[in-house]
């Protein structure tokens, strides 16, 4: 009988390890591994070239997903992401293709842009007290606009109208073909080294500066946080200034890997970067989550994807499914709690 | 009536209760008692229906059930008032009355006349007097725990279990909650009361059963159980005194408010501070008393800047004139408020302990914007060990401990950024006995260091015992002063309901 209590007490204490985030995210990630490995497309599965491209083709929407993790842990959310990496897409190829401005310019610039765009939202909710989805809507169909405004509503390449109706072919810049190319004997893509790159900005922000602590307390309980000296509004300004920040970096790597400024770039994007971050567990109701659980999460959503794709499954039944997956994976990791 | 047998009960692999008995008879008024984490509110959301996996047997009118949800529960006459309110704010008071049974013609259509008009006769019959069709936010908490107790009453409840009933209540409205009480067991319900309040145990239990770490103690008349010993029952230890002796030791005048005036922060017309004047001393306790309403907890949060400069008037800080401005700034100038809410506006639920207990200090524990781990790590450390936090370890989730130890981390919280006055709200509300004393014991430790406080407290036991000095409020102003020796519950009570009280 004494026995039979131990092993029960035993048991439970696996449970409780067994309801961490990570290993709950981790899981979700495995399952999605083991469908690969089930349904391998003759061995594609197998080859490091599918892993890369999946990499390559999940950086982007995971550079947005980690500003979009600082923002979510505040208790907020920001839509205007994939408006901002339009805006700022165009931006980049405008400058360095048009302008012809050197890389070490034209990249602070639009880093700076996608920034200052982020802090006009976070103003917004944190002086004016804007709820985040509001405002962020508000900034989406803004940056859109903006987007088009500065692009004529013409996609921006390498193609440049002259003003007797031709086209005149300009040569890429090297930016392009730099952020465009794979490193290590093509083993790497540079995008994913970028999107490696913010994880770790966004690791060594929330888990080592105080900024972290106060995204933290703020979206743990803003009103303790406040009466605790935390500076509020300028820990919102920072938070939504990053995200984008992060925004444009995504917008920088979709321009050279389209080799052109498209004014419609990004749009949904915002809704995949916020299913990486949920998808990893990071709590939607602030104060909880990692940057961790947002890699982890990407992970599952880009091989996800990608094992679809190999598999040749056709676009509707894929959307359909990554939408089944992605509620079956959240309640998975609720069921664990 | 109930008779709840064997009760066991284990939460991830620890057990909470251990072979609890309990045995309520109609028309009584049974006192559960018993430390924070004693296991009361675990038997009573078994009791409610809000856990079904235990162990053990429940009687009901000699009727054998086991409740699967809160909704069979309440259709035994089942009903609980639960410490954290359950209402929902944005809905007028009728509807939250009705909430869930609502009155409808053929179950769709809502029918408002009757909910009213039934409602209000339910809210006659025990005098209270509230505006049915003002939504709960707009009503006091006082009003809102009356509104629970209607709530309770619509849905015919026979067995009712009031969780810390008057945590939010002043003494004058707790007197009538019991009158409310009496009322309801002269109809023969059931009144299951859980309290830490001494005062009022003795003064409403007609039978007081005690547990203490998930294990029953006993069941006794309040006659047969002195409160030396109903401690001793709950803490498993003898404390002598409900209170440590105050020795005051004033120092010089640390803090003075000249004609304080402060807008409603809600938005009214009308001061909720009109006209204060006070004076702090180094190492004193000043203590203020008042009713909900009285402007009490404002003025604190006025003083520490929490609506930031609408206040006016004149304030110096060691001599200094002192211009309000924001929490940040006060928390430099070495003020903490410990507010009345732990939950709502102390505590960092999801964070642990160690970064809770840094949260108001973050600057002294990083260096250029980088945290410094250790140094945070050390601090916590010697926080918890000279505040006795009873904890597994510093990375507890502070969501997962007591209220008296949750209390302790916020006051560690402040004391950890050096204060040199300190604003006590509701130090020891939902605070266990002997956590109590702890907290009563720092306050004379912090003033013994020169730490000068200004206490708010609705109990006026802690009040007396603990003021050096006692302000009384009433409606915005102050109505009297009175030194400790000359205060009495009697005079403050007085005070506090608009009289001017000269000594």
């Amino acid at each position: 009988m004494k026995s039979l209590f131990k092993r029960k007490t035993q048991s439970v204490q696996t449970n409780s390890w067994l309801s961490s985030p990570f290993v709950r995210a981790f899981a979700a990630l495995m399952f999605v591994l083991i469908l690969g490995v089930l349904f391998n497309a003759e061995g594609t599965f197998f080859k490091w070239d599918t892993h890369r491209d999946m990499f390559r083709q999940l950086s982007v929407f995971a550079i947005l997903a980690c500003g979009m993790t600082l923002v979510i842990i505040t208790a907020g959310i920001d839509l205007s992401v994939g408006s901002l990496l339009g805006m700022t897409a165009v931006l980049f190829s405008i400058l360095t293709i048009h302008k012809g401005w050197s890389p070490w310019l034209a990249i602070p610039a639009c880093l700076l842009a996608g920034a200052v765009f982020g802090m006009m939202s976070g103003g917004l909710i944190g002086k004016f007290r804007i709820q985040p989805f509001i405002a962020t809507l508000a900034m989406m169909v803004f940056a859109r606009g903006m987007a088009k405004w500065i692009s004529g509503g013409q996609k921006i390449s390498t193609a440049v109208l002259q003003p007797d109706g031709n086209y005149h072919y300009v040569e890429v810049p090297s930016i392009f073909n730099v952020l465009n190319s794979k490193i290590l004997n093509e083993n790497i893509a540079v995008v994913t080294l970028v999107f490696f790159g913010s994880v770790f900005i966004c690791w060594i922000i929330l888990a080592k500066l105080r900024l972290g602590r106060y995204i933290y307390a703020i979206g743990g309980n803003e009103e303790a946080a406040r009466l605790s000296g935390i500076p509020v509004i300028a820990t919102k300004l920072l938070a939504y200034g990053l995200s984008g920040f992060f925004s444009a970096m995504a917008g920088i790597c979709q321009a050279a890997q389209e080799l052109q400024g498209d004014p419609e770039a990004g749009m949904t994007y915002e809704l995949t970067a916020i299913a990486i971050v949920v998808i990893g567990g990071t709590n939607l109701m602030g104060g909880r989550g990692s940057i961790g659980l947002t890699f982890i999460g990407a992970l599952t959503i880009g091989y996800l994807e990608k094992i679809l794709s190999i598999n040749a499954v056709g676009e509707a039944s894929r959307l359909m499914l990554t939408g089944a997956i992605i509620i079956g994976a959240v309640l998975f990791q609720r069921s664990r709690r | 009536m109930l008779s709840m047998e064997k009760i066991r009960k284990s939460f991830s692999g620890v057990r909470v209760l251990d072979n609890v008995h309990f045995v309520l008879k109609p028309g009584e008024v049974h006192v559960l008692a018993g430390e924070n984490g004693a296991g009361k509110t675990t038997l009573m959301r078994i009791l409610a229906g809000v856990y079904s996996d235990y162990e053990g047997k429940i009687w009901i009118n000699g009727k054998n059930v086991r409740f699967k949800s809160p909704l069979e529960a309440s259709s035994y006459g089942v009903s609980f008032i639960h410490q954290e309110m359950s209402l929902i704010n944005s809905m007028t008071v009728a509807d939250n009355i009705f909430l869930g049974r609502e009155k409808a013609w053929a179950g769709i259509w809502m029918d408002y006349h009757s909910q009213h008009k039934k409602a209000k006769a339910l809210l006659e019959q025990f005098n209270i007097d509230i505006n049915l069709s003002k939504p709960v936010e707009e009503c006091p908490l006082s009003v809102r725990q009356m509104i629970e107790i209607a709530k309770a009453l619509v849905y015919e409840a026979r067995i009712i279990i009031m969780d810390e009933p008057t945590s939010s209540l002043t003494d004058i409205e707790v007197q009538r909650l019991f009158e409310i009480i009496m009322d309801l067991k002269s109809k023969g319900c059931g009144i299951i009361y859980i309290s830490h309040r001494l005062d009022e145990i003795y003064q409403i239990a007609e039978r007081i059963s005690v547990l203490r770490d998930g294990k029953y103690i006993g069941t006794s008349t309040p006659e047969d159980l002195p409160p030396g010993e109903l401690i001793r029952w709950m803490v498993g230890r003898e404390i002598s005194q409900q209170f440590p002796e105050r020795l005051s030791h004033p120092g010089k005048e640390l803090l003075k408010v000249r004609s304080f005036y402060l807008p409603d922060p809600t938005g009214s017309k009308r001061w909720a501070v009109e006209d204060v004047s006070l004076t702090l001393s180094k190492g004193e306790i000043l203590g203020i008393a008042g009713l909900q309403g009285s402007g009490k907890s404002e003025l604190l949060h006025g003083l520490f800047g929490s609506y930031g400069k609408i206040a006016k008037g004149k304030v110096f800080l060691d001599g200094q004139p002192y211009t309000i401005r924001s929490p940040i700034y006060s928390i430099e100038c070495g003020l903490a408020l410990l507010t009345n809410d732990r939950k709502g506006t102390g505590l960092i639920l999801a964070m642990d302990i160690t970064r809770n207990i840094s949260l108001a200090s973050l600057k002294d524990f990083s260096q250029g914007g980088w945290m410094l781990a250790h140094k945070e790590e050390a601090a916590a450390t010697e926080q918890v060990k000279s505040f006795d936090i009873k904890s597994r370890s510093l990375h507890q989730e502070v969501n997962t401990l007591s209220g008296g130890n949750q209390q302790k981390v916020v006051l560690a919280k402040w004391i950890g950024t050096q204060p040199r006055v300190l604003f006590l709200n509701e130090p020891t509300l939902g605070v266990d006995v002997g956590a109590k004393y702890d907290i009563y014991n720092l306050m004379n430790q912090w003033t013994a260091q020169g730490i000068a406080v200004i206490l708010i407290t609705s109990e006026l036991p802690e009040l007396l015992a603990m003021s050096d000095r006692i302000i009384v409020m009433h409606r915005g102003k102050i109505t009297a002063e009175f030194p400790r020796k000359q205060a009495n519950q009697e005079k403050i009570i007085k005070a506090a309901m608009g009289k001017r009280v000269t000594i």
